[in-house]
C-alpha cells in the first residue's frame, strides 16, 4: 500500500484488518521489525513551508532525507540534529528513530529540533501537535512522544522543524594513542569548557576526534585555545573540515550493514561510566556525544554488562533485544499509551521498542 | 472563571480525608483554613479558591503515601511550586489536595563529568544555576521568576526564559525524573541523554501542568558558561523594520543568545519607571552574543552590518559590563514599569517571525478600538511575544473586557500559524480557547495519554482542556478503554 495522501493513509488504516508495517525508505528497521503488510509512505512526498528567515521547515514525512537537505542547502541551512546518512531514508523515518547524530552534545537530538507532527492514528484518526513556531507549550507535547515512537503510535505524514544556519567554517581537532578512559577525558575537558563543541566522539579506527563549528575568527580562536587545554593528551592535530564527523554519524549503520552472523549494540550511558565498559567490548566500536553513546559489534551471544542507569539495544542481530528488562510500571505505560493510540493494536509488529 | 462544582461528598468527609493524609504524612498537612488561604491562587490572582487542605511532603515516600490515601478517597489533587503560574496551573478547588514541593528542596548531585546536577524540584530555577556556578555551568533555562520559580513547576509547564533561542526551553535540558504517579506508583522517567528504551514518556510529562504525576526528582543538563555575554541595542522609526532586521539577523547564521524586543508603548513605560536612557523610537531591540571578546567582535561585526542596511535611529554597542546592564535595565524592568500603569494581563502567545509586522499593526488596531493600552515586549527571535493589556482591576467590567481582548489577540496568533501559550502553560486561563487551535481528535488524542497515566483524572483535572470536553472523564465515565 502506497498511499498519496494524508487522506489516503487514513483510509488504509480504517479499513484495515491486518498488522501494518509503517515504513519509509525501511532503512532504520531493527530486528524484530518491518512484519506485517508493508505502509510505504513514500507517496506523501515535498516541502509544505519552509521560511529560511524564521528557521522553519515544514515537510511531508516521506520525502527523502536527501532532497530534506538539498532544500535546505539552497537557503545555507541544515537539519541541526545530523541523522546518520543511510541510502533511502525518509524524514519521517528519521523522526520515528528519533536519528541524532555527533551534534547532539551541542543542540540536542531530532526530538529537540521537531516542533510539530500530523499523523494518523491506528483508528484513522488525523491527529495534529505542536506547530511551525519554536516555543509551543499549548497542550501536551505529542511531538516528543512521536519522535523515536517507531511506528507505535501512528503514521506521520507531516513533520516540522527548527532549522539551523550552516556554520560557515569548520574543523577539527584529532587526538591519537589515548586509551578509552583517556578518550572520554579527552571528550569532557573540551564539552567542560566554554568552547561549543559540535562533535566529540572515537572513530573505529581509534582516533578521538573533537568538531568546532561557527564565524571563522571564533572557530580559529577555540581550536587554539583547546588545543593548549588539552596539551597532556599529547599531540592534537587540527585539520580543516569536519570529514571524519560524517564517519563518526555514520558508524552504527555501517556496522549494521556488515553485522553478517554479529550483532550490533547501541548502548547510551554517562560518560562517566563509558570508559570502563568499553574496556569490556569484544570487538570494533565508535563512541559518539563525548562519551554517551556507544556502538558495538558483538557476536550474537555476547551481552553487555551494562553500569546502574544504562540502556542498551541490539540494533542489529537475531533478534531485538533490549537491556536492562523495562520496570513494570513503566512498560505498563507504554502499553497503555500505546493501546489509545492503536486500540485494535495494527501497529504491533513495530512495537518491540516499545515494551520489549 | 468556570471550575467544576466541589464534590459534596468529599467536603463531607473533610475531617476523615485530613487525618488519613496525616497519619500518610505526619506534621506535614496544613488544613486550618486561615492557612491553606496562601495556597488559594498562584500569579494568576484574578483566581482563587482555597484547598480542602495542603500537604507539603518530604520524601518521594511521603508523597506516595499522600497520593494512595486521595487515589483511594477519590479526592483530586492540585500539584503546586511555588505558585508563580501566570496560567492558574496551581490553582485550587475546595475539594482539592495541594501538594506543594516546597519542602523537597535539596541538590542530589552534580557531576560535571556527565555535565548533569539531580535536584529535588522543590529548588528554585536560580539556585539550580548557582548550585554549579563556581564550577563553571549553568542551567539554561531562565524564566524572568526564576529567583522564585521551582523546578517542579518548570517542568510541568516546560518553562522558557530569554535564552531559549541558543538553548531551548526546559524540555531540551531535561534528563530525566522520578514521578509519582496518582495511584502512589514511584517511575523513573528518561535517562542518560534523556533516552530510554520505549516511547518519550519523559517528553510529554515535560508541558503536562502536573497532570501526570507529582515530580520528587528531576536530572537537569547543565552547560559550560560561556566566556562572556555582550549586548548591543538598537533602536529604529518602525517595527516592520526591526522585524525584518531580526529575520536578516537569523539569516545570516548569526546566533544570539537573545533578540528582545520592545514597542513605544512599553519604551515611554520603561523610561519613565527605570529611566535606561533609551531612544524614543517605534521599536527598539536588544541582541545579545556570547563569547570570548574576539568572538563576540566578531559577531557584533555582523550584526552591525545587518542593522545598518535596515538604517537604525540608534545602534548602541556596549563597552562595560555597566552599559551591559544599562541595555538591560529597561527590558528588566518592563513587568514593573507595566505595573505602574495600571493592573496588567501578560499575554503569551508565539507567532511565526515573519508575521511580526501584521500581528503588531493589528494588535494595535485592536487596542485603539477596545480602548485598552496595549505594550508588547517579547522575545523576537523565536516570535514569543508577550503583549501586555492594562486594565483598571476596581473598574466593574473591564477584566472581563480585558480578557475578552487577550483572547482576540491569541486566535490571531493561532491565525496567522502561531500558538496560544509559548512558555507560561495552558492551565485554567487559555484551557477554553484550546479549541481555537487544536480540533476535538487532537484534544482527544491528547487526553488519551492522561488516561494511560490517570485513568480517574484526579490529577489537577479541570486544567488545559475545555470543561465540557473533560467532563466526562472527570467524573469517572471515561470513554476510553
Amino acid at each position: 500500500m502506497r498511499p498519496e495522501s494524508e487522506a489516503d493513509v487514513a483510509s488504509v488504516i480504517r479499513s484495515a484488518r491486518e498488522s501494518l508495517s509503517i515504513a519509509g525508505g525501511a532503512t532504520r528497521l531493527r530486528p524484530g521489525e518491518g512484519q506485517g503488510a508493508r505502509l510505504d509512505m513514500r507517496g506523501l512526498t515535498g516541502v509544505v513551508l519552509y521560511e529560511p528567515e524564521a528557521l522553519t521547515l515544514v515537510v511531508r514525512a516521506g520525502t527523502p532525507l536527501d532532497e530534506v537537505a538539498t532544500v535546505l542547502k539552497a537557503e545555507n541551512q541544515m537539519l541541526g540534529f545530523e541523522p546518520d546518512h543511510r541510502p533511502g531514508s525518509t524524514i519521517g523515518g528519521v523522526v520515528a528513530a528519533n536519528a541524532s547524530g555527533p551534534r547532539r552534545v551541542l543542540v540536542n537530538a531530532c526530538r529537540d529540533a521537531l516542533i510539530g507532527v500530523r499523523f494518523v492514528d491506528g483508528a484513522g484518526e488525523v491527529i495534529k501537535n505542536g506547530g511551525r513556531v519554536m516555543k509551543n507549550v499549548t497542550g501536551y507535547d505529542l511531538v516528543k512522544l512521536m519522535a523515536g515512537s517507531r511506528g507505535r503510535l501512528g503514521a506521520l505524514t507531516e513533520v516540522a522543524f527548527k532549522t539551523t544556519p550552516i556554520p560557515p567554517s569548520r574543523a577539527t581537532l584529532r587526538l591519537s594513542g589515548l586509551n578509552a578512559a583517556q578518550a572520554v577525558e579527552a571528550m569532557t575537558v573540551a564539552l567542560g569548557g566554554p568552547f561549543d563543541v559540535s562533535g566529540a566522539g572515537i572513530l573505529p579506527t581509534g582516533e578521538t576526534v573533537l568538531r568546532l563549528e561557527g564565524l571563522a575568527g571564533s572557530v580559529e580562536a577555540r581550536a587554539a585555545t583547546l588545543v593548549t587545554r588539552l596539551a597532556r593528551f599529547g599531540d592534537v592535530e587540527t585539520v580543516e573540515g569536519d570529514a571524519d564527523f560524517a564517519a563518526l554519524r555514520d558508524a552504527g549503520a555501517a556496522m549494521a550493514a556488515q553485522a553478517g552472523k554479529g550483532a550490533v549494540w547501541r548502548i547510551v550511558l554517562r560518560p562517566s561510566q563509558a570508559g570502563a565498559l568499553i574496556a569490556t567490548l569484544p570487538g570494533r566500536l565508535a563512541v559518539d556525544w563525548g562519551g554517551a553513546l556507544i556502538w558495538a559489534e558483538a557476536p550474537d551471544a555476547w551481552r553487555p554488562d551494562l553500569p546502574t542507569g544504562a540502556i542498551a539495544e541490539r540494533v542489529a542481530g537475531a533478534a531485538p533485544l533490549h537491556l536492562p528488562a523495562m520496570a513494570p510500571a513503566i512498560a505498563a505505560l507504554n502499553d497503555g499509551v500505546a493501546r489509545r493510540f492503536d486500540p485494535r493494536g495494527l501497529f504491533g509488529s513495530s512495537a518491540r521498542g516499545v515494551a520489549a | 472563571m468556570q471550575m467544576p462544582r466541589p464534590d459534596p461528598l468529599i467536603l463531607s468527609r473533610r475531617a476523615q480525608i485530613v487525618a488519613a493524609l496525616e497519619r500518610a504524612a505526619p506534621g506535614a498537612v496544613i488544613h486550618d483554613p486561615a492557612e491553606t488561604r496562601v495556597y488559594e491562587c498562584d500569579a494568576l490572582s484574578a483566581y482563587s479558591c482555597p484547598p480542602l487542605a495542603v500537604v507539603l511532603p518530604r520524601t518521594t515516600e511521603e508523597v506516595s503515601a499522600i497520593l494512595r490515601v486521595c487515589h483511594a478517597e477519590g479526592v483530586p489533587v492540585v500539584p503546586r511550586g511555588a505558585g508563580t503560574s501566570l496560567a492558574g496551573g496551581s490553582m485550587p478547588t475546595e475539594d482539592a489536595v495541594v501538594v506543594g514541593i516546597a519542602r523537597l528542596n535539596r541538590v542530589l548531585e552534580i557531576s560535571t563529568e556527565d555535565r548533569l546536577i539531580r535536584v529535588q524540584p522543590g529548588r528554585t530555577n536560580l539556585s539550580v544555576t548557582q548550585a554549579v556556578d563556581g564550577l563553571g555551568f549553568f542551567y539554561a533555562p531562565d524564566p524572568s521568576s526564576q529567583l522564585a520559580c521551582a523546578i517542579g513547576g518548570n517542568i510541568g509547564m516546560n518553562s522558557g526564559g530569554a535564552h531559549c533561542l541558543k538553548y531551548g526551553v526546559t524540555t531540551n535540558n531535561l534528563l530525566g525524573v522520578t514521578m509519582v504517579m496518582m495511584d502512589g506508583t514511584v517511575v523513573e522517567l528518561g535517562g542518560p541523554m534523556g533516552e530510554a528504551n520505549g516511547l518519550d514518556l519523559l517528553g510529554v510529562v515535560c508541558g503536562s501542568e502536573g497532570q501526570l504525576g507529582i515530580l520528587t526528582e528531576a536530572t537537569l543538563r547543565i552547560l559550560p558558561k560561556p566566556a562572556g555575554a555582550r549586548p548591543v541595542l538598537i533602536g529604529f522609526d518602525s517595527s516592520e523594520v526591526a522585524g525584518a532586521c531580526v529575520a536578516d539577523i537569523i539569516r545570516a547564521g548569526v546566533l544570539p543568545v537573545a533578540i528582545e524586543f520592545m514597542d513605544r508603548p512599553c519604551i515611554r513605560a520603561t523610561e519613565e519607571f527605570a529611566h535606561p536612557g533609551y531612544p524614543d523610537c517605534e521599536a527598539l531591540l536588544i541582541v545579545e552574543v556570547e563569547g570570548t571578546p574576539r568572538e563576540i567582535d566578531e559577531q557584533l561585526a555582523l550584526i552591525r552590518d545587518i542593522a545598518d542596511r535596515h538604517s537604525p535611529l540608534e545602534f548602541r554597542e556596549s563597552g562595560s559590563a555597566e552599559e551591559s546592564a544599562r541595555i538591560w535595565l529597561g527590558r528588566k524592568s518592563a513587568f514593573g514599569a507595566m505595573g505602574q500603569m495600571g493592573d496588567y494581563m501578560c499575554l503569551d502567545g508565539t507567532i511565526p517571525v515573519s508575521a511580526l509586522p501584521k500581528v503588531l499593526g493589528e494588535i494595535a488596531r485592536m487596542s485603539a478600538q477596545t480602548g485598552m493600552p496595549v505594550a508588547n515586549v517579547f522575545h523576537a527571535g523565536d516570535g514569543n511575544m508577550h503583549p501586555l493589556i492594562i486594565f483598571d482591576a476596581n473598574k466593574p467590567g473591564d477584566l472581563e473586557r480585558c480578557e475578552a481582548l487577550g483572547a482576540d489577540i491569541l486566535r490571531l496568533c493561532v491565525e496567522v500559524g502561531g500558538c496560544l501559550t509559548g512558555e507560561h502553560g495552558v492551565g485554567i486561563e487559555k484551557r477554553d480557547l484550546m479549541s481555537a487551535q487544536f480540533g476535538p481528535a487532537d484534544m482527544e488524542a491528547q487526553m488519551r495519554v492522561k488516561d494511560a497515566f490517570d485513568p480517574r483524572w484526579l490529577l489537577n483535572p479541570a486544567k488545559v482542556f475545555p470543561l465540557d470536553l473533560s467532563e466526562s472523564r472527570r467524573e469517572g465515565r471515561p470513554n476510553a478503554a
